[in-house]
């Protein structure tokens, strides 16, 4: 488990909470349990009436239990993404 | 207990579909696979794209086992004799007791 995330540390990444939340930011730190640090956080707010909002949120330490996903965000592709006009439904909450 | 484990690990590098438990579905090769069944995958497309573009700038990502729901995997990967096999010799004697 150590090595999965290893290679993320220090880089920005896309975090996918089991809420359905979207949040980006850089990784700072996990553990074992897939607890997380995340630095520079945004969330990214997504909705089907309006483009997408960021909301900035500083530093948080996101409890494992909570994560479903972490992405490494390309920041090119990031910046040619045309959020401005992206209005889709926010992702699905995970019903464990 | 390691069986699904051991399993996952002989197919690294095959191209898979993680599904999860909330129905998104994710395209991409496995890079490597946990104890707990945690999943990483490169080169990922979302299945249905244009519902999901949220993941637009993510090539790779680490998937929490907890939220999986199915793998799909390419069917002439798997011995499924051998896999049997063993799930038969895994239930007659578990390898350890159930995890914390």
């Amino acid at each position: 488990m150590s090595d999965q995330l290893r290679s993320l540390v220090d880089h920005p990444v896309f975090v996918y909470l089991t809420d359905g939340r979207t949040l980006v930011g850089q990784l700072m730190g996990y553990d074992q349990a897939a607890n997380v640090i995340l630095s520079k956080t945004h969330e990214r707010i997504f909705s089907s009436t309006e483009p997408m909002k960021t909301v900035p949120i500083g530093v948080y330490v996101i409890r494992g239990e909570t994560i479903a996903l972490i992405g490494e965000l390309d920041e090119e592709l990031d910046d040619q993404a045309d959020y401005d006009n992206m209005m889709v439904e926010p992702l699905d909450p995970i019903a464990l | 207990m390691k069986l699904f484990y051991s399993f996952f690990k002989t197919l690294v590098g095959q191209p898979v579909t993680v599904e999860l438990k909330n129905d998104l579905a994710i395209t991409g090769v496995l890079v490597s696979v946990d104890q707990f069944l945690n999943i990483k995958l490169d080169n990922i497309k979302v299945v249905d794209e244009e519902r999901y573009p949220h993941m637009l700038a993510v090539k790779n990502c680490f998937i929490r086992g907890s939220v999986v729901r199915y793998v799909q995997l390419p069917a002439p990967s798997v011995d499924t004799a051998l896999l049997q096999d063993a799930a038969r010799r895994e239930r007659q004697q578990p390898a350890a007791g159930p995890r914390k």
